[in-house]
């Protein structure tokens, strides 16, 4: 991406602008490498706190109080991990310092696996048909509705937050997986602005091709746009998983029962629950790890994608 | 298939009222209907374990404009929102206009984003361990460079710009990449022009390639602003130290949403509560309002 300044010293041959020749290219190169420089500090600043976490992970509390700071894990050890896991045995896990009443790690991941599954597949079915109504279809009234739909990314959520808590309680469905989906399966305004957006970009001929040979709607929807859209349903599928599965608030309130319990509110409990004894820190950060592991999983499988679609959230 | 049926099945509107039946419930149970009751428990001492609240008209609004802890939240809120969105913008807008000259790497743009894909829970026990004042590690950086252990989440003083500074780390690389989108947009040969008439790379950036990221930039101003303002798992989780009540040292980060969820869920005041989300509502609704007037946001000067 050099600009037409850099590439004319390659050719002497046509100099547009001999005054400023001879000093620009060197200004223009160290500028590029102060650049460099920054934007690698700037990375460096963004993954060091990640490694961090490892580390502190794999030391040992004991060591981890004497002060060690040094760059390896100080005493390197798997026994946080497996006290997350529950592999370890009771001694294990008063020697590693941590506290009897320990995270239950494997009960809050499936019950986060649950929770994000659920609102991603209903969230990514419903809003594809409504974008669908909303791009594909004509008929009165559209741009309004669209509208008042998008007008309810204005209400913060705490507004909504206490009515639809006391709704749940009304109808017996507070610490129920089917509670504490609802309010994001159906629809959120990000996903139906989203969907809509790639919708609208859509080239109706295969539509048109389908219509003459007689095809419904209902069908046209689900052979057509699903397999043409295939690429975008499955970014925003994406999205919806790590949007659902980092969501606090909400499961906090609604789903505080732990059979219900989701992995970021669990992992807020782990630390407020031993007011007095020193903090676990290396079995909170291991079980952090595990807490972040399925959306960085997901990240290097997908990253391209989600950087990609980073472009379509804010802007057209 | 009878006749009537299909004409229901082409009729356009009763197609589209097909498709949009589960959205559209899903907007009136869980978006309309609780906005409206929202509204309308504001003006009641609604109490969510007795599940029922009686009219007291305006009281909630009044005992809100006289509540010091109220405008006291709202100051801390706004300091945060300053501090956040000043520094994210700046740093986001310098990252952005580098990546813009210097690669399209996915990879590069990949790990200025991570953070923002981890959940904030993790993103607040990670810096609260991190800052710890005993055994965190910058603490020892700092000694080691001589400026000394700080208290951070322990210092009233601190614990707003450390919360604000955290929640840059993990918005900055998502805000650069939304920026960066906006810079893609801008037609090269503006660059290519700029340069020829001899405008260096400090002159270009405030002729051209500001006004032109203008309404990108409102937007991005009004999504980060709006999300600023609404910082909730961040403080719960990272401010009042081990077993602590959130929003502490001493209420100093008592953000809105803090103290909005103390009302309707510790204090059993979900009317006051509500009230409370409906004066925010509006505040950010006008925020929204004046962000985009003040930067023109949904005109170009690209056309």
């Amino acid at each position: 991406m050099t600009s037409t300044t850099t590439a004319s010293t390659d050719r002497p041959a046509v100099p547009r602008r001999p005054a400023r020749k001879p000093r620009r290219p060197l200004r223009f190169r160290l500028s590029r490498i102060a650049a460099w420089a920054v934007l690698v500090l700037l990375m460096a600043g963004t993954l060091l706190p990640f490694y961090w976490i490892l580390r502190t992970a794999f030391s040992t509390n004991s060591a981890l109080f004497t002060g060690d700071q040094s760059v390896l894990p100080a005493e390197p050890t798997w026994v946080n991990f497996r006290r997350v896991l529950g592999l370890a045995s009771p001694e294990e896990v008063r020697a590693a310092g941590g506290s009897g009443a320990e995270l239950q790690f494997w009960l809050y991941l499936r019950n986060s696996v649950v929770f994000a599954t659920l609102v991603t597949v209903g969230q990514v079915t419903c809003c594809a048909m409504a974008a669908y109504a909303f791009a594909r279809l004509h008929w009165r009234g559209r741009d309004a509705v669209f509208y008042l739909f998008l007008s309810t990314l204005m209400v913060p959520p705490i507004f909504v937050l206490i009515p639809n808590f006391v709704l749940l309680s009304e109808v017996g469905l507070l610490d129920t997986f089917a509670g504490l989906a609802a309010p994001y399966f159906f629809m959120t305004p990000f996903m139906v602005f989203f969907l809509r957006q790639f919708f609208l970009g859509m080239s109706s001929e295969l539509e048109d091709a389908a219509r003459m040979d007689g095809a419904g709607h209902p069908r046209i929807f689900l052979r057509i746009c699903v397999p043409v859209m295939a690429a975008p349903l499955t970014t925003a599928a994406i999205l919806a998983y790590v949007m659902a599965w980092n969501e606090f608030m909400w499961p906090l309130v609604a789903g505080s029962d732990p059979s219900v319990r989701v992995l970021t509110v669990g992992l807020s409990a782990f630390r407020s629950g031993q007011p007095q004894a020193a903090p676990d820190w290396t079995g909170l950060m291991a079980a952090t790890v595990l807490g972040a592991l399925p959306v960085v999983l997901l990240f290097l499988a997908m990253g391209r994608r989600i950087v990609d679609s980073i472009r379509f959230t804010g802007l057209k | 298939m009878s006749e009537r049926w299909q004409r229901v099945r082409h009729h356009p509107g009763a197609v589209a009222a097909l498709f949009l039946l589960p959205a559209g419930f899903g907007f009136v149970v869980f978006y309309l209907w609780p906005a409206i009751r929202a509204l309308w428990m504001s003006f009641t001492d609604y109490n969510v374990l007795r599940g029922s609240g009686d009219w007291v008209g305006l009281q909630n609004y009044q005992d809100l404009a006289a509540d010091p802890l109220f405008w006291h939240s709202m100051r801390v809120t706004a300091l945060y929102v300053v501090l956040n969105i000043g520094v994210q913008t700046a740093l986001a807008l310098a990252m952005a206009v580098m990546m813009d000259r210097l690669t399209r790497s996915a990879l590069v743009r990949g790990v200025l984003v991570l953070p923002w894909l981890i959940p904030q829970v993790v993103v607040g026990l990670l810096w609260l361990w991190m800052l710890d004042p005993r055994l965190g590690v910058v603490n020892h950086l700092l000694d080691w460079v001589g400026i000394g252990g700080q208290d951070f989440f322990g210092s009233p003083a601190q614990v707003i710009p450390t919360l604000a500074g955290v929640n840059t780390w993990r918005f900055v690389g998502y805000t650069a990449l939304l920026i960066f989108a906006g810079l893609q947009m801008i037609p090269r040969h503006l660059y290519e022009a700029a340069a020829l008439d001899g405008a260096g790379e400090w002159r270009t950036f405030w002729r051209v390639t500001l006004p032109l990221l203008r309404p990108v930039l409102a937007l991005v101003l009004v999504l980060s602003v709006v999300g600023s303002f609404q910082v909730f798992d961040l403080v719960q989780v990272a401010t009042g130290g081990i077993g602590g009540q959130p929003g502490g040292p001493a209420n100093s980060s008592l953000v809105i949403y803090v103290y909005i969820f103390r009302h309707a869920f510790n204090f059993n005041n979900a009317g006051y509560a509500a009230a409370m989300s409906a004066v925010l509502a509006v505040l950010l609704a006008a925020v929204t309002f004046f962000i985009m007037r003040g930067l023109r946001g949904s005109r170009s000067d690209l056309a």
